[in-house]
């Protein structure tokens, strides 16, 4: 395998409020008109960025202390909507390295996965406190542990969900799981040779 | 044991457990479009692989194609390049391409239904999240996302968590004026937006046997909207009546054979499920999405919520408790995965006969695919639309998504037949859409405002 294992995840948090950010949202779908993910990061919320700027006020990824920050801190349903994989890799090229929030979209949860960037949930009231944490001092690192299933900031420790694949996929590092699936090929042949179609 | 469709189409496709606990699947049939597969074929040129599968591996091109002038170039330049970029890729792969000038292009699915690609126990996949779709025809379905389609390219698998089933069971007559749509926007707001996630749906009961597989088609198209990635009907006498004849279902004494197995398939009756709901549907009415997300609806004689979201209330411009009928609409979009075959156009036309579009109100139809356009014609549907105002467009996603020119303007309120009304969906980031059936949208065109359409088809309330 060519992936690296991902065991943590630290550094500053943006925290984006609100439940059911759709990946239109994510990445508006007139930049999906590219052959290439090259890019995308400039894009990433381009409209709710461009509305809130409209409006004198500062979307969290155009604030100044959210430079440079690898953890996204979201609510409930994050990713729903379209599969486009788009979302995940904007976030990632933008510098997300770990999405913690209430609950994801299984496409989305799955698109992320296939990069190597963990989403791992949180209850309601301990995203409450991490985003009011992060949002009152903006330089606190926040520390994802993949491995052990927590999430960390000034001394306070909270467990979090991850699927038992996906903490096994992302700390084995088959987290791309290509490899696998060509692995054992005879197996896949007598499968499809079977298939009465 | 008694099995869900899900479990024996599951078990037939099951290869190995893989070392992450997840179960690798065979996938029977690949559809592909030119928005979610370039950066695949890259990966997997990058990788040295080729794909496994051709002759299970099939194309088409419908985000970002024109319903205009489709004559290439396309004017669009980024559109001409992705579109070479699939065919390119096809050729080089032998992958089949149903591209503009084959005659059996449209929206990926469309035409998989209709051209016989679709059949009962297969697993799908497609990197577009209404995959769900092609459950109507009991197949298990699925989204997908590039990585995936790369990894479907190469090994023809994908690495699947098993999901729960859920039985929706819909009981009951649909009254007149109220379609498909109506259903599945109901059984979303009732179980909400995140409730499917993890599930698939199992959509049974009366009111679905009754149904044509246009409309199961349309059920299963917005599973996800509810959460739920996978959608599906048991097959019966009427998927296996749609099949016959199609261009690559089996043919002559195989089909019979096949017709047999399909009917196999089904859920046994006392399967177990992780969860059953029901659904009365004599207690749907025509009903249509007030919000920015597909789970905030209302009946058409019904007020917005009191305790409806601020922030999407905003957006829209309405208020809470306010009645969304009369609601002035700018742009009448009839067409996409969920609503653009030929019923959804019969029924839409229906309403139009004899009348004029609002002033005002620009509309447009767009046929979910080339057939279905020429299927239409055929019935002189174009001549009730073009008389009627509508503009007749090629085959493809258009405004659904607005990857295309067919776009909203400014903070234009559209009445679409689609299937998301996201904040900036429709290609105007202040843009807004309400969603209904294909019907309520000829309605509103004519009224240029939100109006039951059981009104202009004469039905006594």
């Amino acid at each position: 395998m060519s992936e690296s294992r991902i065991l943590a995840v630290s550094g500053r948090a943006v925290v984006l409020r609100g439940p059911d950010i759709d990946t239109d949202r994510i990445i508006p779908a007139r930049f999906l008109k590219a052959v290439t993910f090259d890019g995308l990061e400039q894009h990433v919320f381009a409209d709710d960025r461009q509305a809130l700027s409209a409006a004198g006020q500062r979307h969290p990824f155009d604030h100044p202390e959210s430079a440079g920050a690898s953890i996204l801190v979201v609510n409930k349903n994050f990713g729903c909507g379209s599969s486009r994989e788009h979302a995940p890799q904007a976030l990632y090229r933008w510098g997300i390295r770990a999405v913690v929030g209430e609950s994801f979209a299984d496409i989305f949860f799955s698109n992320a996965l296939m990069l190597g960037l963990p989403c791992v949930s949180l209850s309601a009231p301990h995203i409450e406190a991490l985003m009011t944490a992060v949002n009152g001092t903006p330089s606190l690192r926040v520390a994802v542990d993949v491995e052990h299933g927590a999430v960390s900031v000034t001394g306070s420790v909270w467990p979090v969900f991850v699927p038992a694949h996906a903490k096994d996929a992302l700390t084995s590092g088959h987290w791309d799981g290509a490899g696998l699936l060509l692995a054992r090929y005879e197996e896949v042949d007598a499968v499809a040779s079977r298939l009465p179609y | 044991m008694p099995l869900t469709l899900f479990e024996k189409v599951w078990n037939q496709h099951a290869v190995r457990q893989l070392p992450t606990g997840q179960t690798q699947l065979y996938i029977g049939l690949h559809l592909i479009h030119e928005v979610t597969s370039p950066q695949a074929f890259d990966m997997l040129r990058a990788r040295g692989w080729t794909v496994r599968a051709p002759h299970r591996t099939f194309a088409t091109v419908d985000h970002i194609v024109p319903t205009g002038s489709q004559a290439r170039p396309f004017t669009d330049n980024l559109a001409e390049q992705m579109t070479l970029a699939l065919e390119r890729n096809c050729r080089e792969h032998k992958i089949t391409l149903f591209n503009v000038e084959s005659g059996r292009q449209g929206i990926v699915h469309v035409i998989g239904p209709e051209l016989g690609l679709t059949r009962p126990g297969m697993t799908i996949a497609c990197g577009d999240s209404h995959t769900s779709t092609h459950g109507a025809f009991g197949a298990l379905a699925f989204g997908i996302g590039t990585s995936q389609v790369r990894d479907v390219l190469a090994s023809q698998c994908m690495a699947m968590t098993p999901l729960k089933v859920r039985r929706i069971e819909i009981s009951g007559h649909l009254a007149t004026g109220v379609y498909a749509k109506d259903v599945i926007l109901t059984v979303i707001q009732r179980l909400g937006i995140e409730g499917g996630v993890g599930y698939a749906y199992e959509y049974a009961g009366d009111t679905i046997s009754r149904m044509s597989m246009d409309e199961r088609m349309t059920i299963c198209n917005m599973s996800i909207e509810g959460g739920a990635r996978v959608g599906y009907v048991n097959p019966d006498e009427t998927t296996i009546a749609y099949l016959k004849g199609r261009p690559f279902a089996p043919a002559g004494p195989a089909f019979d054979t096949a017709a047999a197995r399909w009917r196999a398939l089904a859920s046994d009756q006392d399967a177990r499920y992780d969860d059953v709901v029901q659904l009365n549907a004599v207690e749907v009415s025509p009903t249509i999405t007030w919000g920015t997300n597909p789970g905030q609806s209302v009946g058409v004689r019904d007020r917005l919520p009191a305790s409806a979201d601020t922030e999407a209330l905003a957006f829209m411009g309405l208020t809470s408790n306010q009645p969304i009928a009369g609601t002035r609409i700018d742009v009448a979009f009839i067409g996409s995965c969920t609503n653009g075959r030929l019923s959804d156009l019969r029924e839409a036309a229906r309403v139009l006969q004899g009348r004029r579009v609002a002033a005002g109100v620009r509309a447009l139809v767009v046929p979910g695919s080339q057939a279905v356009r020429a299927a239409a014609e055929r019935e002189g549907l174009d001549d009730v639309f073009r008389s009627a105002g509508f503009d007749w467009r090629g085959a493809g996603c258009s405004m659904c998504l607005a990857m295309n020119p067919d776009k909203l303007n400014g903070r234009e309120v559209c009445a679409s037949s689609s299937n998301r009304n996201f904040k900036g969906r429709q290609g105007s980031p202040t843009g807004r859409t309400l969603l209904m059936s294909p019907a309520m949208v000829a309605a509103a065109a004519v009224e240029g405002a939100v109006v039951d359409v059981r009104e202009l088809l004469g039905v006594r309330q």
